[in-house]
């Protein structure tokens, strides 16, 4: 196990230094001047200016350079928002919370609905229901998430007028920031009906979050269904047969618990098509999260937004990849030591 | 078992062949391919047979599809408040929309074949590097990285073909590596080799003939996620400027209108999940054939 957390800690490092270099040699690819890039003083005096061109070392080596702006991140110094002025790091903790609080309930929803639904489709394998899931799940990778997010919202919030259509929480309840994440800052305020507050976030959530998790949850299906076809092919599975056992028992002891080890595994991989996909439906729900964040300092040419925006979404989709590989390590002895398998 | 003709040649399809007389077998896929080369079709010729001009701005606006009661017949789906036929547009965008699609991963696929042979050929630190570097790439969501390079080239239908062509090359590398791989431990490779023919020999002579429906499979998965990713730069105001019919800007500039005239926003959006739908049937049905013959 200790190797193994040293590999990924490895590999995490030499990722974020790569992803650190890209975001550095961003400043030198967008529009402008490097120093106003990196920093996002617009228009610094002549003082600012010196004080900014010995903080990243702008009069040394592009080496030099990139070490002093390595020092600055570690810092948790992303210089200043082009078009507010405000530190970018301070955005980035107001906003980020709402991304991940929204992309984890869109991954919760995606596994609680789409793996079940996967193994129905691989017990009753080539049978009618088993098709009518595939194409669920073809239709459903299918739908562009701006216009499904659209068409929920003429359904639910409109016709039926079931949900709201936009934004996190209704303005009459007067929650505190304090950690961003909208669930817990209720749970800790003192001065609303906690319950009622507590209701209406999730009324908010359900519309972004099942549009977020549609097209996860369609792959999900097709990676559970071709997982438990996997296992209920394997000698394991024929040798409970012969022992006598009945299929639900075999699905439920051996079937379900082998095939969750490889889904866990892929789960990682699926994040990163989920954030892409939170950040346009934020724009669409008015979510006041780090995507539509991100792509409104795009609007604005704000490029230490930018850099800012993309260090900390690709953090957080690594974060998660790690997460998973330590979870699917943990369930499956095999991964850790080539040993266990002999 | 005894042969029926000892003395007639016997023929073997090429892999590509083979791949092809399994898939005319299934019939959704037969069905998927014929939308697919009408797509082809209409982006070639779309602008020639439009029926109204898929930019001028005519004096009839807000026309309801033809089937409602105020519909009228000469403008078929509608249209939109600046009085353009709906149907005209669409068929327009085509060109943008699907048929960019298939310039991006025209671009990807032969840039990604050339890199991922490379590192399949090359040994030690420079193919650690580049699968790392890959993994790295593929880690990071494509359309947050098409909207960044989109931030640096600008906006622009011609900025996006780069932009997207770039993030879906890592596939390719990926998945050509891959095969390339796997098919070097086969016997077949090896006897060529033994014979002195270079490795670059048989690779173009060999492999590659063995190794193009797992690419061909992998450019339908990549242009299915190519229209999904133009139609949503262009919905974000990030790809075709205004007054050109892509799918996504469509879509976007029908939003004020969604509550008067929903069918504005109605037919941009089927049109995408026609053309994603009907790519993505091409690409199971062939995934479907190359795992039918394998268990044959």
């Amino acid at each position: 196990m200790l190797t193994f957390t040293l590999r990924r800690l490895n590999l995490l490092f030499f990722t974020l230094l790569m992803l650190t270099v890209v975001s550095f040699s961003l400043s030198y690819l967008f529009p402008g001047e490097v120093i106003t890039n990196l920093s996002g003083q617009k228009s610094p005096s002549a003082e600012q200016l010196e004080q900014l061109n010995s903080l990243y070392q702008m009069d040394s080596s592009v080496f030099h350079q990139y070490f002093a702006y390595l020092g600055q991140l570690f810092n948790g110094n992303f210089g200043i928002s082009m078009s507010s002025q405000v530190p970018v790091s301070s955005e980035l903790l107001t906003y980020l919370p709402s991304t991940i609080e929204l992309c984890i309930t869109a991954l919760f929803i995606a596994m609680f609905i789409g793996v079940p639904l996967g193994f129905v489709a691989a017990i009753l394998h080539n049978k009618p229901a088993d098709k009518a899931i595939l194409a669920f799940a073809m239709i459903g990778y299918s739908i562009p998430a701006f216009w499904l997010a659209l068409i929920l919202i003429l359904i639910f919030s409109i016709t039926l007028s079931w949900l709201p259509s936009s934004g996190q929480l209704n303005l009459l309840f007067e929650i505190e920031h304090v950690t961003g994440f909208k669930f817990i800052d209720i749970l800790l305020s003192d001065n609303v009906d906690k319950m009622s507050a507590f209701k209406d976030a999730v009324s908010h959530i359900i519309l972004p979050a099942m549009t977020v998790a549609l097209a996860p949850m369609t792959l999900f299906i097709r990676l559970a269904r071709t997982s438990m076809l996997d296992v209920l092919d394997s000698n394991y599975i024929k040798a409970a047969k012969a022992k006598g056992l009945s299929q639900s028992a075999i699905i439920y002891h051996h079937g379900i618990r082998n095939s969750l080890v490889n889904i866990i595994r892929q789960m990682g991989l699926y994040f990163a098509n989920l954030v892409t996909i939170a950040m346009i439906v934020e724009v669409i729900f008015d979510w006041q999260g780090a995507g539509s964040w991100l792509i409104d300092s795009i609007y604005q040419r704000d490029y230490t937004a930018i850099q800012g925006g993309l260090i900390a979404l690709a953090i957080f989709t690594f974060v998660i990849n790690i997460f998973a590989d330590f979870i699917y390590a943990a369930l499956n002895p095999l991964e850790r030591n080539r040993k266990h398998g002999a | 078992m005894a042969r029926e003709h000892t003395y007639l040649e016997e023929e073997f399809p090429s892999p590509i062949l083979q791949l092809w007389h399994t898939f005319k077998k299934t019939p959704v896929a037969i069905i998927g391919l014929s939308c697919y080369l009408f797509l082809v079709f209409l982006a070639v010729f779309g602008q020639f047979i439009t029926p109204h001009s898929a930019v001028a701005i005519g004096d009839s606006l807000l026309i309801p599809p033809a089937w409602s009661d105020e519909g009228n017949l000469s403008y078929l789906l509608g249209t939109d408040d600046l009085g353009r036929d709906m149907l005209s547009r669409l068929i327009h965008g085509t060109s943008l929309t699907f048929g960019l699609s298939f310039l991006v991963v025209i671009m990807a696929l032969v840039i990604g074949v050339v890199i991922g042979s490379i590192s399949a050929l090359s040994r030690g630190l420079k193919a650690s590097f580049l699968t790392h570097f890959l993994d790295v790439i593929l880690s990071i969501p494509s359309l947050l990285l098409a909207i960044i390079i989109v931030a640096i080239l600008g906006p622009g239908l011609e900025n996006i073909l780069w932009a997207l062509a770039l993030v879906s090359i890592p596939q390719f590398v990926h998945v050509t590596r891959i095969a390339i791989k796997e098919e070097q431990k086969k016997g077949y490779v090896l006897i060529p080799i033994l014979d002195g023919a270079s490795e670059l020999r048989v690779l173009i002579t060999s492999i590659y003939p063995n190794i193009i429906d797992k690419i061909i499979i992998q450019a339908t998965l990549a242009q299915s996620a190519a229209i999904l990713d133009i139609a949503a730069l262009g919905f974000l105001g990030l790809g075709a400027p205004i007054p050109m019919p892509e799918w996504g800007s469509m879509l976007a500039t029908s939003l004020d209108l969604f509550y008067i005239a929903p069918w504005t926003s109605y037919f941009p959006g089927l049109a995408i999940l026609f053309s994603v739908i009907v790519t993505n049937l091409v690409g199971e049905g062939l995934r479907h054939s190359l795992k039918t013959q394998k268990e044959s």
